[in-house]
């Protein structure tokens, strides 16, 4: 196999859908469990090793596999071409915001101990807000990754 | 040439075996990064951060205190340069409709 056919080969591989049965039951038992995975890395950061950047690209990692089995035209219902740069800069956003959150609350920025939450004590808040700037870096991690994948195929 | 090449690398991998070999044990209290206070009678940071990252943000990971919460700003530039690269990315790469 020369260049070119191993090269048109390989993008009928990665813009076409797989034609297989096999591959397509196993990619679909398989997608939710990775993702369940991601959102566990994320949520377990606390406690473990993992949270926003790990948990992010595990989440990536479940849409890049359906995008490389079903297609890239079968895979929007998931996750539409033109979703993930905007996704992204909200997750970028919500990091900044918590930080902006706190500093218009009285604190110097990112102090997540000013978040305007009642009820709570600081440390409790700045627990909550690290689950929160964690929940920015998932976003914005994952719809990057994404975007790259869904740009190398030219879409 | 090749001769001296093996004996400068030799040379370093001695300088290693023995760096690594003087190396303090894990957890010694008093090696030097697990100081209190450094020689001007300052504090130092990584004897702060464990013991007060668990009553400061009720979270049992310190690493991920010392990311999000001490050194957040640090993380927030992270997060933007992963955006920026993502963003570079659409421009560089992306199929233009004309």
């Amino acid at each position: 196999m020369n260049e070119v056919t191993r090269d048109i080969v390989l993008r009928r591989h990665m813009e076409g859908p797989i034609v297989s049965p096999i591959v397509h039951v196993c990619i679909r038992g398989l997608v939710p469990f990775i993702q369940i995975v991601g959102l566990y890395v994320y949520f377990h950061g606390h406690y473990s090793p993992g949270g926003g950047f790990q948990g992010g690209v595990l989440m990536a990692a479940s849409i890049i596999l359906l995008r490389m089995s079903l297609g890239l035209a079968d895979s929007q219902a998931v996750m539409p071409n033109r979703l993930p740069i905007p996704l992204a800069a909200v997750g970028a956003l919500i990091y900044a915001g918590t930080g902006l959150f706190a500093m218009v609350a009285g604190g110097s920025y990112l102090d997540y101990g000013f978040l305007p939450i009642p009820g709570l004590e600081p440390a409790m808040l700045r627990n909550l807000g690290i689950l929160m700037i964690e929940l920015g870096v998932t976003l914005c991690v994952m719809s990057t990754i994404i975007s790259i994948y869904d740009n190398l195929l030219g879409s | 040439m090749k001769a001296i090449r093996i004996l400068a690398l030799a040379a370093f991998s001695a300088v290693m075996m023995v760096a690594v070999v003087h190396l303090p044990p894990k957890g010694d209290p008093h090696s030097p990064a697990n100081r209190v206070e450094n020689v001007l009678k300052g504090p130092v940071a990584g004897a702060y951060y464990i013991q007060n990252s668990y009553p400061d943000a009720k979270t049992p990971n310190m690493v991920t205190v010392i990311l999000a919460d001490y050194r957040g700003f640090d993380t927030l530039g992270e997060t933007v340069v992963v955006f920026a690269g993502g963003v570079a990315c659409l421009y560089l790469l992306r199929r233009r409709t004309a």
